[in-house]
Protein backbone atom coordinates (compact mmCIF):
# COMPACT_ATOMS: atom_id res chain seq x y z
CA UNK A 1 0.00 0.00 0.00
CA UNK A 2 1.25 3.16 -1.10
CA UNK A 3 1.37 6.14 1.65
CA UNK A 4 2.40 9.48 2.19
CA UNK A 5 4.95 8.39 4.93
CA UNK A 6 7.52 5.81 4.16
CA UNK A 7 9.38 4.96 7.85
CA UNK A 8 12.39 3.70 5.63
CA UNK A 9 12.50 7.76 4.25
CA UNK A 10 13.88 8.83 7.56
CA UNK A 11 17.19 6.89 7.04
CA UNK A 12 17.10 9.54 3.72
CA UNK A 13 17.34 12.58 5.60
CA UNK A 14 21.00 12.93 4.96
CA UNK A 15 20.49 12.66 1.28
CA UNK A 16 18.67 16.33 1.34
CA UNK A 17 22.23 17.67 0.43
CA UNK A 18 22.18 15.67 -3.13
CA UNK A 19 19.56 18.57 -4.19
CA UNK A 20 20.81 21.97 -2.36
CA UNK A 21 24.75 20.84 -0.67
CA UNK A 22 25.33 24.30 1.09
CA UNK A 23 22.19 24.89 2.80
CA UNK A 24 21.99 21.22 3.96
CA UNK A 25 25.90 21.19 5.09
CA UNK A 26 24.67 24.31 7.39
CA UNK A 27 21.63 22.89 8.47
CA UNK A 28 23.51 19.19 9.75
CA UNK A 29 26.05 21.00 11.29
CA UNK A 30 23.99 23.50 13.30
CA UNK A 31 21.05 20.80 13.93
CA UNK A 32 23.99 18.57 15.35
CA UNK A 33 25.45 21.26 17.35
CA UNK A 34 21.40 22.18 18.82
CA UNK A 35 21.54 18.70 20.38
CA UNK A 36 25.05 18.60 21.83
CA UNK A 37 24.77 19.19 26.00
CA UNK A 38 25.11 23.20 26.79
CA UNK A 39 23.03 25.15 29.10
CA UNK A 40 20.47 22.37 28.64
CA UNK A 41 20.97 18.42 28.83
CA UNK A 42 20.95 16.39 25.68
CA UNK A 43 18.35 14.19 27.78
CA UNK A 44 16.56 17.61 28.21
CA UNK A 45 16.76 18.39 24.43
CA UNK A 46 15.55 15.59 23.40
CA UNK A 47 12.47 15.45 25.70
CA UNK A 48 11.93 18.85 24.27
CA UNK A 49 12.57 17.41 20.43
CA UNK A 50 9.89 14.58 21.46
CA UNK A 51 7.19 17.34 22.57
CA UNK A 52 8.26 19.52 19.45
CA UNK A 53 7.87 16.33 17.13
CA UNK A 54 4.18 16.07 18.85
CA UNK A 55 3.05 19.63 18.57
CA UNK A 56 4.44 19.47 14.74
CA UNK A 57 2.67 15.84 14.23
CA UNK A 58 5.64 15.08 12.37
CA UNK A 59 5.64 11.11 12.38
CA UNK A 60 9.49 11.02 11.26
CA UNK A 61 10.39 13.37 14.30
CA UNK A 62 8.01 10.79 16.61
CA UNK A 63 9.72 7.72 15.37
CA UNK A 64 13.31 9.64 16.20
CA UNK A 65 13.18 11.26 19.11
CA UNK A 66 10.84 7.70 21.03
CA UNK A 67 14.16 5.81 20.18
CA UNK A 68 16.11 8.96 21.16
CA UNK A 69 14.46 9.98 24.20
CA UNK A 70 14.75 5.89 25.31
CA UNK A 71 18.43 6.32 24.65
CA UNK A 72 19.02 9.32 26.82
CA UNK A 73 17.31 6.77 29.54
CA UNK A 74 13.69 8.46 29.65
CA UNK A 75 11.21 6.30 31.08
CA UNK A 76 7.53 6.16 29.32
CA UNK A 77 6.13 8.56 32.12
CA UNK A 78 8.57 11.16 31.29
CA UNK A 79 8.03 10.82 27.56
CA UNK A 80 4.25 11.07 28.11
CA UNK A 81 4.44 14.05 30.00
CA UNK A 82 6.39 15.88 27.81
CA UNK A 83 3.42 15.18 24.77
CA UNK A 84 1.71 16.81 27.52
CA UNK A 85 3.13 19.65 27.44
CA UNK A 86 3.00 19.96 23.98
CA UNK A 87 -1.14 19.32 24.31
CA UNK A 88 -1.15 21.44 27.21
CA UNK A 89 0.37 24.49 24.89
CA UNK A 90 -1.68 23.82 21.81
CA UNK A 91 -4.58 23.15 23.75
CA UNK A 92 -3.71 26.33 25.78
CA UNK A 93 -2.98 28.45 22.59
CA UNK A 94 -6.38 28.21 21.48
CA UNK A 95 -7.68 28.74 24.36
CA UNK A 96 -6.29 31.92 25.07
CA UNK A 97 -7.07 33.26 21.14
CA UNK A 98 -11.06 32.92 23.33
CA UNK A 99 -10.11 36.40 24.76
CA UNK A 100 -9.95 37.98 21.26
CA UNK A 101 -13.34 35.93 20.73
CA UNK A 102 -14.78 37.14 24.17
CA UNK A 103 -13.67 40.61 23.44
CA UNK A 104 -15.21 40.92 19.73
CA UNK A 105 -18.70 39.22 21.56
CA UNK A 106 -18.52 42.11 23.85
CA UNK A 107 -17.71 44.66 21.02
CA UNK A 108 -20.65 44.02 18.94
CA UNK A 109 -23.25 43.21 21.87
CA UNK A 110 -25.44 45.46 23.37
CA UNK B 1 9.09 -18.75 31.80
CA UNK B 2 11.59 -21.70 31.20
CA UNK B 3 14.77 -21.09 29.58
CA UNK B 4 14.92 -21.34 25.46
CA UNK B 5 16.82 -25.06 26.31
CA UNK B 6 13.59 -26.35 28.69
CA UNK B 7 11.20 -24.89 25.53
CA UNK B 8 13.77 -26.79 23.13
CA UNK B 9 13.65 -23.49 20.98
CA UNK B 10 15.54 -23.67 17.77
CA UNK B 11 17.79 -21.05 19.42
CA UNK B 12 18.86 -22.83 22.30
CA UNK B 13 20.73 -25.03 19.30
CA UNK B 14 24.22 -23.13 18.96
CA UNK B 15 24.60 -23.52 15.00
CA UNK B 16 21.11 -21.85 14.57
CA UNK B 17 22.79 -19.49 16.65
CA UNK B 18 25.65 -18.86 15.11
CA UNK B 19 24.21 -19.16 11.32
CA UNK B 20 21.88 -15.76 12.27
CA UNK B 21 24.83 -14.23 13.71
CA UNK B 22 27.52 -15.02 10.36
CA UNK B 23 24.65 -12.85 8.57
CA UNK B 24 26.64 -9.87 7.30
CA UNK B 25 24.99 -6.72 7.99
CA UNK B 26 24.49 -4.40 4.73
CA UNK B 27 27.09 -6.77 3.41
CA UNK B 28 29.67 -6.09 6.22
CA UNK B 29 31.14 -8.32 9.10
CA UNK B 30 32.92 -7.35 12.58
CA UNK B 31 35.89 -8.48 11.15
CA UNK B 32 35.46 -5.79 8.45
CA UNK B 33 34.95 -3.34 10.80
CA UNK B 34 37.93 -4.31 12.65
CA UNK B 35 40.24 -4.25 10.05
CA UNK B 36 39.31 -0.91 9.09
CA UNK B 37 40.18 0.22 12.40
CA UNK B 38 43.66 -1.94 12.22
CA UNK B 39 42.64 -3.87 14.53
CA UNK B 40 42.21 -7.18 12.67
CA UNK B 41 42.80 -10.56 13.46
CA UNK B 42 41.89 -8.66 17.58
CA UNK B 43 44.75 -9.90 20.04
CA UNK B 44 44.60 -9.71 23.61
CA UNK B 45 46.74 -7.38 25.79
CA UNK B 46 46.86 -9.05 28.74
CA UNK B 47 45.16 -11.18 31.06
CA UNK B 48 44.25 -9.30 34.09
CA UNK B 49 40.69 -10.72 34.57
CA UNK B 50 39.18 -14.51 35.57
CA UNK B 51 36.03 -13.96 34.60
CA UNK B 52 33.84 -17.67 35.96
CA UNK B 53 30.62 -19.07 35.06
CA UNK B 54 29.55 -20.92 38.22
CA UNK B 55 26.72 -22.21 36.31
CA UNK B 56 23.39 -21.47 34.54
CA UNK B 57 21.31 -22.11 37.36
CA UNK B 58 19.28 -18.93 38.79
CA UNK B 59 16.31 -17.98 40.57
CA UNK B 60 15.48 -15.76 37.72
CA UNK B 61 14.42 -15.99 34.30
CA UNK B 62 14.95 -12.38 32.70
CA UNK B 63 14.07 -12.02 29.14
CA UNK B 64 17.04 -10.87 28.09
CA UNK B 65 19.53 -13.06 29.62
CA UNK B 66 22.95 -14.16 27.48
CA UNK B 67 23.38 -17.25 29.20
CA UNK B 68 19.53 -18.74 29.16
CA UNK B 69 20.23 -19.16 32.45
CA UNK B 70 17.29 -20.19 34.90
CA UNK B 71 15.92 -22.44 38.15
CA UNK B 72 15.68 -25.21 35.49
CA UNK B 73 18.89 -24.58 34.14
CA UNK B 74 21.80 -27.83 36.17
CA UNK B 75 24.99 -27.01 34.60
CA UNK B 76 26.95 -25.48 37.49
CA UNK B 77 30.60 -26.04 38.22
CA UNK B 78 32.04 -28.71 40.23
CA UNK B 79 34.63 -28.12 43.25
CA UNK B 80 37.41 -29.91 40.66
CA UNK B 81 36.95 -27.83 37.89
CA UNK B 82 37.34 -24.89 40.66
CA UNK B 83 40.69 -26.37 42.39
CA UNK B 84 42.47 -26.36 38.63
CA UNK B 85 41.10 -22.22 38.80
CA UNK B 86 42.84 -22.12 41.98
CA UNK B 87 46.43 -23.13 40.68
CA UNK B 88 46.03 -20.71 38.38
CA UNK B 89 45.47 -17.81 40.57
CA UNK B 90 48.42 -19.33 42.20
CA UNK B 91 50.51 -18.69 39.83
CA UNK B 92 50.18 -14.96 39.69
CA UNK B 93 49.15 -12.70 37.89
CA UNK B 94 45.32 -12.48 38.00
CA UNK B 95 44.67 -9.41 39.52
CA UNK B 96 40.69 -9.45 39.32
CA UNK B 97 38.51 -12.39 39.34
CA UNK B 98 34.98 -12.22 38.99
CA UNK B 99 32.07 -14.71 39.66
CA UNK B 100 29.00 -14.78 37.61
CA UNK B 101 26.30 -17.31 36.09
CA UNK B 102 23.50 -17.65 36.85
CA UNK B 103 23.79 -16.86 40.18
CA UNK B 104 26.76 -17.68 41.09
CA UNK B 105 25.45 -17.90 44.94
CA UNK B 106 22.96 -20.95 44.03
CA UNK B 107 26.54 -23.58 43.67
CA UNK B 108 27.20 -25.12 47.11
CA UNK B 109 31.00 -24.64 46.55
CA UNK B 110 30.72 -20.83 46.07
CA UNK B 111 31.72 -19.48 49.61
CA UNK B 112 34.41 -22.23 49.67
CA UNK B 113 35.93 -21.33 46.58
CA UNK B 114 36.10 -17.45 47.42
CA UNK B 115 37.31 -18.68 51.12
CA UNK B 116 39.96 -20.41 49.19
CA UNK B 117 40.68 -17.73 46.89
CA UNK B 118 41.61 -15.29 49.59
CA UNK B 119 43.37 -17.95 51.45
CA UNK B 120 45.87 -17.64 48.50
CA UNK B 121 45.84 -13.49 48.46
CA UNK B 122 43.82 -10.90 50.33
CA UNK B 123 45.39 -8.42 47.22
CA UNK B 124 43.37 -10.29 44.45
CA UNK B 125 40.07 -8.21 43.44
CA UNK B 126 36.83 -10.31 43.85
CA UNK B 127 33.68 -9.39 42.14
CA UNK B 128 30.66 -11.17 42.61
CA UNK B 129 27.72 -10.74 40.00
CA UNK B 130 25.41 -10.60 42.58
CA UNK B 131 21.22 -10.36 41.00
CA UNK B 132 19.76 -8.98 44.43
CA UNK B 133 17.23 -11.24 44.59
CA UNK B 134 18.81 -13.91 45.76
CA UNK B 135 19.52 -12.30 48.66
CA UNK B 136 15.83 -13.23 49.52
CA UNK B 137 15.39 -15.87 47.92
CA UNK B 138 15.80 -18.20 50.78
CA UNK B 139 17.38 -18.23 54.17
CA UNK B 140 20.07 -19.61 54.05
CA UNK B 141 21.48 -17.08 51.80
CA UNK B 142 20.16 -14.16 53.77
CA UNK B 143 23.92 -13.79 55.32
CA UNK B 144 25.41 -13.06 52.28
CA UNK B 145 26.23 -9.53 52.18
CA UNK B 146 27.93 -10.18 55.34
CA UNK B 147 29.63 -13.13 53.60
CA UNK B 148 30.35 -9.93 50.39
CA UNK B 149 32.06 -7.62 53.49
CA UNK B 150 34.33 -10.17 55.07
CA UNK B 151 35.84 -10.86 52.19
CA UNK B 152 35.78 -7.39 50.54
CA UNK B 153 33.79 -8.18 47.52
CA UNK B 154 33.00 -5.88 44.77
CA UNK B 155 29.35 -6.41 44.56
CA UNK B 156 28.08 -5.44 40.77
CA UNK B 157 23.96 -5.79 40.61
CA UNK B 158 21.88 -5.46 37.50
CA UNK B 159 19.40 -2.81 38.18
CA UNK B 160 17.87 -1.64 34.46
CA UNK B 161 15.84 0.80 35.74
CA UNK B 162 14.90 3.06 39.08
CA UNK B 163 10.97 2.02 38.61
CA UNK B 164 9.51 -1.15 38.74
CA UNK B 165 7.37 -1.30 35.74
CA UNK B 166 10.54 -1.24 33.74
CA UNK B 167 12.63 -3.43 35.47
CA UNK B 168 10.22 -6.15 36.35
CA UNK B 169 9.26 -6.23 32.58
CA UNK B 170 12.66 -7.44 31.64
CA UNK B 171 13.87 -9.22 35.45
CA UNK B 172 10.13 -10.80 36.17
CA UNK B 173 7.71 -9.82 38.20
CA UNK B 174 8.32 -8.47 41.96
CA UNK B 175 12.24 -8.53 41.19
CA UNK B 176 12.14 -4.59 41.26
CA UNK B 177 10.89 -4.76 44.90
CA UNK B 178 13.48 -7.35 46.43
CA UNK B 179 15.79 -5.87 44.49
CA UNK B 180 15.55 -2.11 46.77
CA UNK B 181 15.15 -4.58 49.69
CA UNK B 182 18.53 -6.24 48.87
CA UNK B 183 20.14 -2.86 48.17
CA UNK B 184 18.95 -1.65 51.37
CA UNK B 185 20.56 -4.81 53.21
CA UNK B 186 23.41 -4.20 51.73
CA UNK B 187 23.47 -0.47 52.15
CA UNK B 188 22.91 -1.00 55.94
CA UNK B 189 26.41 -2.65 56.46
CA UNK B 190 28.32 -0.53 54.15
CA UNK B 191 28.40 -1.21 50.70
CA UNK B 192 27.67 1.54 48.59
CA UNK B 193 28.12 4.64 50.44
CA UNK B 194 30.50 7.11 48.84
CA UNK B 195 34.44 7.21 49.74
CA UNK B 196 33.22 3.55 50.95
CA UNK B 197 35.60 0.76 49.65
CA UNK B 198 32.98 -1.50 50.05
CA UNK B 199 32.01 -1.29 46.37
CA UNK B 200 28.15 -1.57 44.91
CA UNK B 201 27.79 -0.77 41.72
CA UNK B 202 24.52 -0.88 39.38
CA UNK B 203 24.20 -2.28 35.63
CA UNK B 204 21.65 -1.13 33.39
CA UNK B 205 20.94 -2.41 30.15
CA UNK B 206 18.03 -1.00 28.14
CA UNK B 207 14.62 -2.85 28.34
CA UNK B 208 14.46 -3.12 24.43
CA UNK B 209 15.66 -2.84 20.79
CA UNK B 210 17.68 0.66 21.56
CA UNK B 211 21.26 1.71 23.10
CA UNK B 212 22.08 2.62 26.71
CA UNK B 213 21.92 6.62 27.36
CA UNK B 214 25.42 8.12 28.12
CA UNK B 215 26.80 6.21 31.39
CA UNK B 216 27.74 9.75 32.80
CA UNK B 217 24.34 11.19 32.91
CA UNK B 218 22.43 8.38 34.10
CA UNK B 219 24.24 7.80 36.72
CA UNK B 220 23.57 11.04 38.05
CA UNK B 221 20.20 10.11 37.50
CA UNK B 222 20.07 6.95 39.04
CA UNK B 223 21.87 8.52 42.18
CA UNK B 224 19.20 11.15 42.67
CA UNK B 225 16.14 8.76 41.97
CA UNK B 226 17.17 6.02 44.18
CA UNK B 227 18.25 8.55 46.98
CA UNK B 228 15.12 10.47 46.96
CA UNK B 229 12.51 7.22 47.06
CA UNK B 230 14.08 4.47 48.66
CA UNK B 231 17.08 6.38 50.52
CA UNK B 232 19.22 4.17 48.49
CA UNK B 233 23.23 5.11 47.64
CA UNK B 234 25.72 3.08 45.34
CA UNK B 235 28.87 3.66 43.90
CA UNK B 236 29.28 3.38 39.79
CA UNK B 237 26.46 2.85 37.19
CA UNK B 238 27.75 0.82 34.15
CA UNK B 239 25.60 0.91 31.26
CA UNK B 240 25.57 -2.07 29.45
CA UNK B 241 24.44 -2.72 25.66
CA UNK B 242 22.81 -6.02 25.28
CA UNK B 243 24.57 -8.27 22.86
CA UNK B 244 22.30 -10.35 20.11
CA UNK B 245 22.50 -13.80 21.56
CA UNK B 246 20.58 -16.34 23.25
CA UNK B 247 17.41 -15.08 25.41
CA UNK B 248 17.74 -11.18 23.83
CA UNK B 249 18.19 -12.67 20.52
CA UNK B 250 15.02 -14.63 20.34
CA UNK B 251 13.25 -11.30 21.79
CA UNK B 252 15.13 -9.29 18.39
CA UNK B 253 13.93 -11.91 16.25
CA UNK B 254 10.66 -12.64 17.57
CA UNK B 255 9.90 -8.91 17.76
CA UNK B 256 11.52 -8.27 14.21
CA UNK B 257 14.10 -5.63 15.88
CA UNK B 258 16.49 -8.06 14.88
CA UNK B 259 17.71 -5.97 11.43
CA UNK B 260 17.24 -2.84 12.50
CA UNK B 261 19.48 -3.32 15.67
CA UNK B 262 21.88 -5.00 14.15
CA UNK B 263 22.12 -1.92 11.51
CA UNK B 264 21.99 0.53 14.59
CA UNK B 265 25.10 -1.40 16.34
CA UNK B 266 26.77 -0.89 13.34
CA UNK B 267 25.94 2.12 12.65
CA UNK B 268 27.42 3.25 16.42
CA UNK B 269 30.50 1.09 15.71
CA UNK B 270 32.91 3.23 17.48
CA UNK B 271 36.91 2.07 16.96
CA UNK B 272 37.72 3.63 19.97
CA UNK B 273 35.58 1.14 21.92
CA UNK B 274 37.06 -1.69 19.66
CA UNK B 275 40.22 -1.01 20.56
CA UNK B 276 39.01 -1.58 24.43
CA UNK B 277 36.98 -4.46 24.37
CA UNK B 278 37.10 -6.71 26.96
CA UNK B 279 37.80 -9.84 25.58
CA UNK B 280 41.75 -8.20 24.91
CA UNK B 281 42.27 -8.41 29.03
CA UNK B 282 40.13 -11.28 30.03
CA UNK B 283 40.03 -15.31 29.84
CA UNK B 284 36.08 -16.52 31.37
CA UNK B 285 35.85 -19.66 32.04
CA UNK B 286 33.13 -22.11 31.44
CA UNK B 287 31.12 -24.35 34.27
CA UNK B 288 32.80 -27.14 32.97
CA UNK B 289 36.43 -25.53 32.80
CA UNK B 290 36.50 -24.75 29.14
CA UNK B 291 38.78 -21.61 27.99
CA UNK B 292 36.70 -18.44 26.04
CA UNK B 293 37.38 -15.49 24.98
CA UNK B 294 34.49 -13.65 26.72
CA UNK B 295 31.28 -14.51 28.45
CA UNK B 296 29.23 -14.08 25.24
CA UNK B 297 31.75 -16.50 23.57
CA UNK B 298 31.29 -18.74 26.23
CA UNK B 299 27.45 -19.14 25.57
CA UNK B 300 28.40 -19.53 21.51
CA UNK B 301 30.37 -22.41 22.92
CA UNK B 302 33.26 -20.67 21.17
CA UNK B 303 36.14 -21.71 22.73
CA UNK B 304 39.59 -19.88 23.00
CA UNK B 305 41.59 -20.47 19.73
CA UNK B 306 44.36 -21.52 21.34
CA UNK B 307 44.12 -25.50 20.70
CA UNK B 308 46.99 -26.58 23.41
CA UNK B 309 44.96 -24.78 26.26
CA UNK B 310 41.51 -24.83 25.97
CA UNK B 311 40.73 -26.52 29.42
CA UNK B 312 41.31 -24.55 32.73
CA UNK B 313 43.55 -27.59 33.62
CA UNK B 314 45.68 -26.84 30.43
CA UNK B 315 46.67 -23.25 30.91
CA UNK B 316 49.21 -21.91 29.20
CA UNK B 317 49.48 -18.40 29.87
CA UNK B 318 51.92 -17.91 26.71
CA UNK B 319 49.71 -19.73 24.17
CA UNK B 320 46.58 -17.83 25.62
CA UNK B 321 48.61 -14.15 24.91
CA UNK B 322 49.25 -15.21 21.19
CA UNK B 323 45.77 -16.37 20.60
CA UNK B 324 43.31 -14.56 18.12
CA UNK B 325 39.65 -13.81 19.30
CA UNK B 326 37.19 -14.84 17.62
CA UNK B 327 35.02 -12.62 16.78
CA UNK B 328 31.22 -12.33 15.17
CA UNK B 329 28.41 -9.78 14.65
CA UNK B 330 27.30 -9.94 18.49
CA UNK B 331 30.73 -8.11 18.63
CA UNK B 332 29.11 -4.96 17.88
CA UNK B 333 27.40 -4.91 20.50
CA UNK B 334 30.55 -4.10 22.45
CA UNK B 335 31.55 -1.35 20.66
CA UNK B 336 28.63 0.79 19.77
CA UNK B 337 28.16 4.16 20.82
CA UNK B 338 30.40 4.84 24.12
CA UNK B 339 31.43 0.69 24.30
CA UNK B 340 30.16 -1.83 26.40
CA UNK B 341 31.67 -4.41 29.14
CA UNK B 342 31.43 -6.31 32.20
CA UNK B 343 32.58 -2.83 33.64
CA UNK B 344 30.38 -0.73 31.51
CA UNK B 345 31.44 1.86 29.27
CA UNK B 346 34.74 1.38 27.26
CA UNK B 347 34.81 5.06 25.07
S1 LIG C 1 20.28 -12.07 33.56
FE1 LIG C 1 21.31 -12.76 35.44
S2 LIG C 1 19.69 -12.81 36.97
FE2 LIG C 1 18.69 -12.76 34.98
S3 LIG C 1 18.34 -14.91 34.43
FE3 LIG C 1 20.29 -14.32 33.52
S4 LIG C 1 21.82 -14.90 35.03
FE4 LIG C 1 19.84 -14.86 36.10
S1 LIG D 1 31.58 -10.23 22.30
FE1 LIG D 1 33.34 -11.03 23.39
S2 LIG D 1 34.82 -11.49 21.77
FE2 LIG D 1 33.31 -10.11 20.90
S3 LIG D 1 34.21 -8.07 21.20
FE3 LIG D 1 32.83 -8.47 22.92
S4 LIG D 1 34.16 -9.27 24.50
FE4 LIG D 1 35.29 -9.46 22.56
Amino acid sequence: MKTYYNPEDLKKFGKIGDFQKSMADKFFDYYGEVFQEGALTAREKSLIALAVAHAIQCPYCIDAYTVDTMEKGCDEEQMMEAVHVAAAIRGGASLVHSTQMMSKVKEISM
Amino acid sequence: MKSLKAQQHPLSKIEYELEVLDTPINGLSFADKLADSNLFPLSPTQIDILQINMGKMCNQVCKHCHVDAGPDRKEIMTRETMLMILEVIKKGGIKTVDLTGGAPEMNPEFRWFIEEVRKISSEVHIIVRCNLTIILANPKYHDLPEFYKKHHIEVVSSLPYFTAVKTDSQRGDGVFDKSIKALKMLNEIGYGSEGSDLQLNLVYNPAGAFLPASQEGLELEFKKRLKNSYDITFNSLYTITNLPISRFLEYLLRSENYDSYMEKLLDAYNPVAAANVMCRNTISVGWDGYLYDCDFNQMLELKVASPTSQHIADWNQKSLLEREIIVKQHCFGCTAGAGSSCGGATA
